[in-house]
């Protein structure tokens, strides 16, 4: 993997002729995990779309800068919230989806070792309608990892698992993903509170950053200083919302 | 097996009222024969049938087989090309607004009375079926695919090859089980307008000969044949659909 670079977007957006927000600067530090955080319809995905080079449906003026200043195309991964494991696909398969796509050579002993890091070892063989929800996303971490990216998009990836699986999901992609430039878009404040070197709000009013955790990532659920960080984002929300 | 039983106790319901109706009617053979004449001439006319089914048979899965892959390479092409889009698609709304029953004696006109012009109507009654059922599975990719497909910069045979079609075959299993039915109503049209052979042909000769017995009985062979060839695609189908689309089988 290249060296993981700082990635800067700034611009507003408009819906039609309604603004979605105002200009705002994002920028994801080098190497760091960087949630954003907000509700539902404010273009928080959009964001993430933008930087992904997908289409978002909106009028975005504005553009995208990294750190080294070399183009982000071919150095993303991206993990949404649906798994988007392919159903006629073995786990395996799926793993190795991006060199099918690509045209080049799979390398199985890379893909046979990745499942094996989140565990999926004994099902490799199976496909995605024999997985449970957790372990579904389990594979489309495994077929991130083995893009080998510096820059990492998780558009709300944990937020369709049940509390324990989600508090997995988190310990382990925060392991696996380390080093590399994240961006987590979630609506889930414990979220963004255990697993952000930096955390930023955005809704209508725009973004806004967080001070930034003394504690770094991945940090205990139940700890006082999480659930402080937890609270004030609560608080953050909830100013919004006013 | 329900399935099975049900078939076999709606037969036996069928065949009672069919012959209840003869009995009570005291309908003359030659207008409707009573099934055990009919069984009668089944066995007697046994050979003449089977030839006749084959050429049918033969007519049906050709035409099934060209139909399939002709349709579905359209509708790639339409899905590729938005040229092909503008171009074809009306065409194909129009022939479909044709009644092929009126194509029959050109198609017989140009093919001859051989199996060419039985196949192309076997073709054209469910080119456009099969082509409409893959072109709409092939524009309805989620979204999500195409996106990951992006990032993962995929080249884009592969994104139709390893993404679109796959995802569309669930559809083109159902355009195909639609075919099944409808391929054998073409061939038969065509054994109509002009042939030597098949059971459409046995069937006007039957009918010309007052031998109203052999023509039920070329009938009852032809809709066997249907049904057989409608549940083997149906299983492919399942087959299919259980492998490609799991979560909506």
């Amino acid at each position: 993997m290249t060296p993981a670079p700082a990635v800067t977007v700034e611009g507003s957006a408009r819906l039609g002729q309604q603004p979605l927000f105002p200009p705002v600067s994002l920028r994801l530090g080098a190497g760091e995990w960087t949630c954003l955080l907000g509700p539902s319809g404010v273009g928080k995905s959009s964001l993430l779309r933008i930087i992904a080079g997908l289409e978002t449906g909106i009028d975005f003026t504005g553009h995208v800068t990294t750190g080294d200043g070399a183009p982000l195309a071919g150095r993303i991964a991206y993990m949404a919230q649906s798994d988007l494991l392919f159903p006629w696909r073995s786990v395996t398969e799926n793993v190795l989806l991006g060199a099918a796509l690509r045209g080049t050579a799979p390398d199985r002993a890379r893909a046979r070792e990745l499942i094996g890091r989140v565990g999926l070892t004994d099902h490799a063989g199976k496909r995605p309608a024999a997985l449970s929800g957790g372990q579904r996303q389990r594979a489309a971490l495994a077929r991130t990892l083995m893009e080998d990216r510096p820059v990492i998009l998780l558009d709300e990836p944990f937020s369709a698992l049940d509390a324990r699986n989600r508090a997995a999901m988190q310990s382990l992609a925060a392991s696996l993903l380390a080093g590399r430039t994240v961006l987590l878009v979630t609506h889930d404040p414990a979220e963004a509170a255990r697993l952000g070197h930096r955390i930023l709000v955005i809704d209508e009013a725009g973004l806004r950053e967080m001070p930034r955790p003394e504690m770094p990532p991945l940090r205990p659920v139940s700890d006082p200083a999480t659930l402080e960080i937890q609270m004030a984002l609560f608080a953050e929300l909830g100013r919004g919302a006013e | 097996m329900s399935g099975v039983r049900n078939g076999v106790v709606s037969a036996l319901v069928g065949i009672g009222a069919w012959w209840l109706v003869v009995i009570l009617a005291g309908l003359p053979p030659f207008i409707l024969p009573a099934p055990d004449r009919v069984a009668r001439a089944l066995w007697t006319s046994r050979e003449t049938i089977a030839e006749n089914a084959v050429v049918t048979l033969v007519e049906v899965l050709a035409g099934l087989v060209l139909g399939a892959v002709l349709g579905a390479l359209t509708a790639i092409q339409l899905a590729l090309f938005p040229l092909a889009r503008t171009l074809i698609r009306p065409m194909l709304v129009f022939f479909q607004a044709v009644p092929v029953f009126a194509l029959a004696p050109i198609l017989t006109l140009w093919l001859g009375y051989g199996i060419w012009s039985k196949l192309a109507m076997a073709l054209l009654i469910i080119f456009f079926p099969v082509t409409s059922a893959f072109y709409d599975g092939l524009t309805r990719t989620p979204q999500g695919y195409l996106d990951l497909a992006r990032v993962m910069e995929a080249r884009p045979w592969a994104v139709m090859l390893r993404v679109r079609i796959p995802n569309a075959l669930p559809a083109l299993a159902s355009g195909l089980r639609l075919a099944a039915v409808y391929a054998p109503i073409g061939a038969v049209i065509g054994e109509w307008v002009g042939a030597s052979k098949g059971l459409g042909y046995l069937m006007l000769l039957s009918n010309g000969r007052a031998q109203t017995d052999v023509m039920f009985a070329a009938l009852f062979v032809l809709a066997a044949m249907t049904v057989l060839l409608h549940t083997a695609v149906d299983r492919g189908s399942r087959a299919i659909t259980a492998r490609y689309a799991p979560d909506h089988g």
